[in-house]
């Protein structure tokens, strides 16, 4: 029992900070804003790192490292709200295609090391909202599992993908070269679909967070885009599920951090009744009580991460399964307190666009909703835990 | 007050598995529970004299086999094992639904602050006494007009006439087991001069020292789990300050530490009962879906939170046993367990809904009820928030 990182890990935590601090600033946030697509040299430095290539083979190029190790990474793309698609790229695409290496394969994971390939990947539990046209309902198109609704003409004006496959609410998808997704065909056989930019139709949805880069995917399968199937497939989106709910939880971690600094140093420098505000008890303890939250938050965290490179084995991720979800619940209710807490703590400054805080807050009810809510989560432990008796 | 000290992480991999020898001393710690652990429900309260004697005995049968403080050395009666073992003991007692720890007060909390700061005489004197339930402590801190704010403390010592030891005088309150302890540490005032947190010693008293009495309290389930010292002029030698006459608040605040921190409270106490939780929403869901269905979320969070104190345990354990050191963290840690231990009994109690007034055999109602005093003593939770505030967080004093 030894529940701690190694000086290497932590080093190298510092040293991807340092970066970030200098890179990634709340200016290079709202640049992002304006152009979420547009390809920055801080990919390139992420990839210079290492940080791209991290759980990439080291035959391909990368550092061949588990979770445990991208944890910490995670967390501070979180800090700083990194705009680049950092977890679908390493936490979840290479770790997808690694899992079956074939020629191509192959090639796609040096491309993701060399930092010249970002990737998105479809959640296919995401559905659109009940007041869309396109959304499955009692008397809709399909109605499929899967998350994927079959393309029909529709009065959208913003337009419509094309293809005979779509995958919803994909983040990332704006300006991603490389797609995975997910689908169900009749009879409840699924597949995993990896597809290069030119052979998928985007069409953007608007997101709160504009650096989400969420957009709708058009696609048709083919025989050479087929990554996995059947079985094989199944196990493959199992793992997703796992690994996307554990990485979400991660960034979660340090956009409360994030958050709870802003909001400690506010009440620190702001002075009311001639003393700072964080004298007051009523602000003190508003933040404690989301410190806390967040301090039982992280070695959830760590453990799921820990669990999950444990199980490597597919089908046999029963422990780091409901570890991730405990991780996610957990990450997401304590980031969700701390945007709660860290915008009354600023008061109607924290209400406005020029204050960075926004930034962080639109990211974090993203994130704590995507890859299944803490909710959700709860509702999935709670499951396994009865099955267990 | 500690300092803080981050983590100085080990240059080993993360492992949360068990090593073959902590899985063996959890095997012998389980089998010796097996054969010797009473039946449960067995013993009367620990708040009643004969309750407090059945515990005294069983406390007994621990020492006895080396069982009662297994992370002290040797030589007071332990077995010298780490903290991680500690904890798997902790775990295995809890599964065991082994009795409450009548001397919890002098193993959990004194013994490690007389650890730090005790003379070899002193460890020698009180530890073994200690370790076998032969003498057992309550806690003379809080008075009538200090709580919260500790520092307020008026209860005071002035040198005996022999100039060999001091005569205490005040009132000490809310002492646990105070009713029926052997010996009481607390905290009484030396310099009449000096404000606040200065000028206060940590003494050792014996409750049946002259000039010393208790009015026990009734708590509101009746009990009387703790009671009101009073102490007029009672003579205690010098061999009974812990820690140096004028130090009794840096002394304090190591107790303080262990009883926000890893000792009082090892989360096995939650994760069981939350596994019972688990249970009593599986066996509602049998019986009635639409009764158990709407606290499906709490029982989720009740069992989450339990889990997530485990964890921390470990991770905060792990800091210590590579030089690190528990700071206020241990404000942020009690704040989470008071608060866990509620919401594990409020949902259980929920689930039971009108069954659960019932008082013959009600675990639940009795957990909640003790479990209602959890965010107030060992200092309460406001003030744990304001420590986490201030000290974690680096918002300015109020």
């Amino acid at each position: 029992m030894r529940f701690s990182f190694t000086e290497q890990q932590i080093a190298f935590r510092d040293s991807l900070r340092q970066l970030l601090d200098k890179q990634c600033t709340p200016t290079d946030l709202r640049a992002a804003y304006e152009r979420p697509e547009a390809r920055t040299t801080r990919w390139a430095a992420l990839a210079d790192l290492g940080v791209v290539g991290m759980t990439v083979p080291d035959a391909h190029g990368g550092l061949g490292l588990g979770m445990t190790d991208l944890v910490l990474v995670l967390e501070e793309a979180g800090r700083v709200g990194l705009p680049e698609p950092l977890m679908e790229t390493t936490a979840l695409a290479a770790p997808l295609l690694a899992r079956a290496l074939t020629p191509r394969s192959s090639a796609l994971l040096t491309e993701i090391a060399s930092g010249s390939l970002t990737a998105a990947v479809a959640d296919h539990r995401a559905m659109p909202p009940p007041w869309a046209d396109d959304a499955p309902g009692p008397s809709s198109r399909g109605g499929k599992a899967g998350g994927n609704q079959p393309v029909g003409p529709r009065g959208d004006p913003g337009g419509s993908p094309t293809g005979s496959l779509r995958c919803e609410l994909v983040a990332g998808a704006q300006g991603a070269d490389l797609y995975l997704l997910p689908t169900t065909f009749s009879g409840g056989r699924p597949e995993l679909h990896a597809l290069r930019a030119e052979a998928v139709s985007v069409l953007p949805v608007a997101a709160l967070d504009p650096t989400r880069r969420l957009g709708t995917v058009g696609w048709d399968p083919t025989p050479s885009s087929l990554v996995a199937a059947g079985e094989e497939a199944h196990l493959a989106l199992a793992d997703l599920e796992v690994s996307a709910a554990l990485a979400t939880a991660a960034e979660l971690l340090g956009l409360a951090d994030r958050m709870i600094d802003l909001a400690s140093s506010y009440a620190r420098d702001r002075h009311q009744f001639g003393k700072p505000i964080g004298s007051f008890q009523a602000v003190k303890h508003l933040l404690a009580g989301a410190q806390v939250k967040l301090e039982f938050a992280r070695p959830a965290v760590y453990a799921a991460a820990w669990s999950l490179d444990e199980e490597r084995d597919p089908g046999s991720r029963e422990h780091s399964s409901r570890r991730a979800s405990l991780a996610k619940a957990y990450a997401a209710d304590a980031a969700t307190e701390a945007a709660r807490v860290a915008l009354q703590v600023h008061g109607a400054i924290g209400y406005t666009w020029e204050c960075d805080l926004q930034l962080f807050l639109k990211r974090t009810w993203a994130l704590a909703e995507a890859w299944g809510s803490a909710t959700d989560h709860r509702r999935r432990l709670l499951t396994s835990l009865i099955e267990e008796r | 007050m500690e300092e803080e000290e981050w983590e100085q992480p080990l240059d080993e991999a993360m492992d949360l598995k068990f090593t073959d020898a902590q899985q063996a001393f959890r095997a012998e710690v389980r089998a010796w529970l097996h054969a010797h652990v009473p039946p449960v429900g067995t013993l009367p309260s620990l708040d009643t004299q004969t309750g407090f004697e059945a515990h005294r005995a069983w406390e007994h049968t621990l020492a006895a086999d080396r069982w009662s403080v297994v992370s002290w050395p040797e030589a007071y009666g332990g077995r010298g094992v780490g903290i991680i073992e500690w904890l798997i003991f902790e775990e295995e007692y809890w599964r065991a639904q082994a009795p409450l720890r009548v001397s919890q007060n002098g193993i959990f909390l004194l013994a490690p602050t007389m650890f730090t700061f005790g003379t070899d005489e002193q460890k020698n004197r009180f530890l073994p006494p200690m370790a076998s339930g032969d003498e057992i402590w309550c806690q003379g801190w809080s008075e009538p007009d200090a709580g919260s704010d500790l520092a307020g403390i008026r209860s005071r010592a002035v040198r005996a006439p022999g100039d060999d030891g001091w005569l205490l005088t005040g009132q000490k309150t809310w002492a646990s087991r105070g009713a029926y302890a052997e010996w009481c540490f607390g905290l009484f005032r030396t310099d009449p001069e000096a404000e606040r947190h200065r000028g206060l010693t940590y003494f050792l008293v014996q409750m049946r020292s002259p000039g010393v009495s208790v009015r026990p309290i009734p708590q509101l389930d009746g009990e009387t789990g703790f009671a009101e010292l009073f102490f007029e002029d009672v003579f205690v030698p010098d061999a009974q300050v812990l820690g140096g006459v004028g130090q009794g608040w840096n002394v304090a605040m190591a107790t303080a530490g262990s009883e926000r921190g890893l000792s009082l409270r090892s989360p096995a106490r939650y994760t069981e009962a939350a596994a019972l939780l688990v249970d009593l929403y599986a066996a509602t869901l049998a019986r009635d879906p639409t009764l158990a269905l709407p606290y499906a979320d709490a029982v989720a969070q009740a069992w989450m939170d339990a889990e997530a104190y485990r964890l921390n345990t470990y991770w905060t354990a792990s800091r210590v046993l590579a030089g690190g050191s528990v700071g206020a963290e241990a404000s942020a840690n009690k704040i989470h367990w008071s608060e866990t231990d509620l919401a594990i009994h409020r949902t259980a109690l929920a689930l039971l809904g009108s069954s659960g007034e019932r008082r013959d055999g009600n675990r639940w109602l009795d957990g909640y009820l003790f479990a209602l005093a959890g965010p107030i003593y060992a200092g309460t939770n406001e003030i744990q928030r304001n420590v986490v505030a201030e000290r974690l967080l680096g918002l300015p004093r109020g």
